[in-house]
């Protein structure tokens, strides 16, 4: 059998139920797939020890990218390329070159940021996720473990999770 | 985690637990548009269809069918622009800069007042767009681009191309955010609708939900997004008004040449904002049965922001009439004289009544917590804000230096029916919004229904 294919998936009633499930689970030795909630829980990357996302450097580079680009651009044009003469005013001069590099700034920080953020996380809008159970979306927090991964029997590996204080453990079976 | 607080009010009302909440909301995606949604949207499209004439009549003619003159080249455009614009800071504002405040009850308004912010800016960009007169050339004057006799560029010393870059900005920066906020929400009805067989309804909502499935790490990152969108959103709210009013303010014509009119015209935009948005809910809530989501707390709240608001908007002009006076400049006393005096002194007297006065009438806790009266005094608001921009652009134009071009300005029927363009085109927007996509967001509000309405609520411990 290969990974990734068969799962058992714990359903968790509320989100006090599946962050004490997390602390459960990990403790008993298992490796959880993934955990998916209808709403952010806090203090649920911190139990499944992931590692604090790196986009906010992402949107820093993104930031930086459009206040050069943005003032490249205005000093080129106004001062380099084609230098006019308006109202007897200097051809650069960083003042009236503020609001544009502004605005150049926080929209490529953002756009660039949000598109990381899609693909990072495999968002696409022509391609049908996995469910592994249609109420994640809705009220239920659901819990995946990977059935190849752990060197346990499917018995045991329930065992554990109603322990954990799954409502119910349903397996799941993807070709 | 699971705080109830013994001192504020519950955020969502009547016991909802989280099944409630998708149901409530996704309900009215999955069922048929009902009646009073059927005539409200015949109306919109009427009055689509009669502005959408008289926007082809402009650009077939050219904008001398409006009733501008030598004098006035500026009067109605440009205040439904502005008027527009204004309106458009409430959203972006309750989505971007309570979240950073942490008020939490930014969540059962905050998708319906981006929604409104991302269509009223559209309203507002048709104006200077069919100002351009032949607005096809317009990629030509307003973006950085070669044109086609060389390489002469866009000048960046002026406002109006900075407002080009801030009103594009503002607006895609809060479609991302609106949307991102969407994506959770359009999961939940693609998989509602797996339940019920619905096939079509699926597959749609699956694309529009980008394949969302909610993993931990996803969400993680999505927190992250939506944090760092806010940070970024907060100024540009803020950026967006003072560019607008720099329109102005870097001009030399009196009543137009004044440093107060950044924060003035931002706290003006927020105070429109948030009556509009407030006209919009206080029908939505009632049409859709969400008075358990959008509480009277949450008007109240909105309330108070308006006179907050409305406050900074008195004494902004009560500001600028003492420095009229106080500067000595003739020109510029003159100018504010002419307000209070001249011909147009009805729409400046217009302006005071509903947006100085008006709005202290929320001091009264029974005014503000009173549905009938919040309604009528949100558009009395927007009605103020209008003459606002109204009694600042012509005022200050009809009379200039030279007493032989004195002149007055009467808008035409293609003035009007612009204006007319826009409410059609927003009103038609906001309500295929309504219809088509979840009013409340449902993933924030489920974080906070169970601390808020599960356990039962009671004060009793308050006062020892």
């Amino acid at each position: 059998m290969d990974a990734d294919k068969n799962f058992l998936v714990g359903v968790f009633d509320d989100e006090d139920a599946v962050l004490k499930g997390i602390k459960k689970v990990r403790g008993a030795g298992l490796k959880i797939h993934d955990v998916f909630s209808p709403f952010p829980v806090h203090g649920i990357d911190d139990a499944l020890g992931i590692k604090k996302s790196r986009l906010p450097i992402a949107a820093f580079l993104f930031g930086l990218t459009g206040t050069s680009l943005a003032l490249t651009m205005q000093i080129w044009m106004l001062g380099y390329d084609w230098p006019m003469i308006i109202g007897g005013k200097n051809f650069v001069s960083l003042p009236p070159f503020i609001p544009v590099t502004f605005e150049l700034t926080v929209l490529l920080a953002a756009l660039g940021m949000v598109a990381t953020f899609m693909i990072a996380s495999n968002l696409k809008p022509y391609s049908w996720p996995r469910q592994f159970d249609v109420r994640s979306t809705d009220d239920k927090h659901v819990m995946a473990i990977d059935l190849d991964l752990n060197g346990k029997s499917k018995a045991e590996i329930s065992q554990i999770l109603k322990d954990a204080g799954a409502s119910e453990v349903n397996e799941k079976n993807f070709e | 985690m699971q705080v109830t607080s013994v001192v504020r009010d519950p955020l969502v009302t009547g016991g909802k637990t989280v099944k409630d909440v998708s149901h409530d909301i996704s309900r009215q995606v999955e069922g048929k548009p009902t009646r009073s949604w059927w005539i409200a949207m015949a109306i919109s499209v009427v009055l689509f269809a009669y502005g959408f004439y008289c926007v082809c009549t402009v650009l077939w003619n050219g904008i001398g069918v409006w009733g501008l003159n030598k004098t006035v080249g500026w009067a109605w455009d440009i205040t439904n622009f502005v008027w527009w614009v204004g309106i458009g800071h409430a959203g972006t504002l309750i989505s971007a800069i309570l979240l950073l405040f942490r008020q939490k009850w930014r969540m059962s308004i905050n998708r319906a007042a981006e929604a409104m912010t991302i269509f009223a800016v559209i309203c507002a960009a048709t104006f200077p767009l069919i100002h351009m007169g032949r607005l096809w050339l317009g990629f030509y004057w307003a973006l950085p681009l070669p044109n086609a006799f060389g390489s002469l560029w866009a000048n960046f010393n002026s406002p109006l191309l900075w407002d080009v870059f801030a009103i594009s900005t503002y607006f895609t920066v809060s479609l991302v955010f609106w949307y991102i906020g969407l994506i959770p929400d359009f999961a939940t009805i693609r998989d509602r609708a797996v339940v019920q067989g619905n096939n079509i309804r699926a597959q749609i909502y699956n694309a529009l939900s980008f394949g969302w499935q909610g993993g931990a790490k996803t969400w993680m990152r999505y927190e992250s997004v939506a944090l760092i969108l806010a940070g970024l959103s907060t100024p540009l709210v803020l950026s967006v008004h003072t560019i607008v009013s720099m329109d102005f303010a870097t001009s030399v014509i009196p009543g137009w040449h004044t440093t107060i009119f950044p924060p003035y015209f931002v706290a003006g935009a927020i105070f429109s904002g948030f009556a509009m948005v407030l006209t919009l809910l206080l029908v939505t809530r009632v049409v859709f049965k969400l008075e358990d989501y959008i509480t009277i707390y949450h008007i109240e709240l909105m309330n108070i922001i308006i006179i907050v608001t409305g406050s900074v908007v008195g004494i902004a002009y009560i500001t600028e009439l003492f420095i009229s006076w106080y500067s000595g400049v003739e020109y510029e006393g003159y100018a504010f004289y002419n307000r209070v005096q001249g011909p147009f002194a009805w729409s400046y007297w217009s302006m005071m009544t509903c947006n100085v006065i008006s709005p202290q009438l929320f001091w009264i806790k029974k005014i503000r917590t009173s549905i009938a009266a919040t309604f009528v005094l949100s558009i009395i608001v927007n009605i103020g804000m209008w003459f606002e921009r109204f009694v600042i652009i012509v005022t200050s134009l009809h009379r200039d230096y030279i007493p032989s071009s004195w002149t007055g300005f009467h808008p035409t029927m293609f003035d009007i029916g612009e204006y007319v363009f826009t409410f059609g085109l927003f009103f038609t927007a906001f309500l295929l919004f309504a219809k088509f996509f979840p009013v409340i967001n449902m993933a924030e509000v489920k974080s906070i229904v169970r601390s808020d309405s599960e356990k039962p609520h009671h004060k009793e411990g308050l006062g020892a």
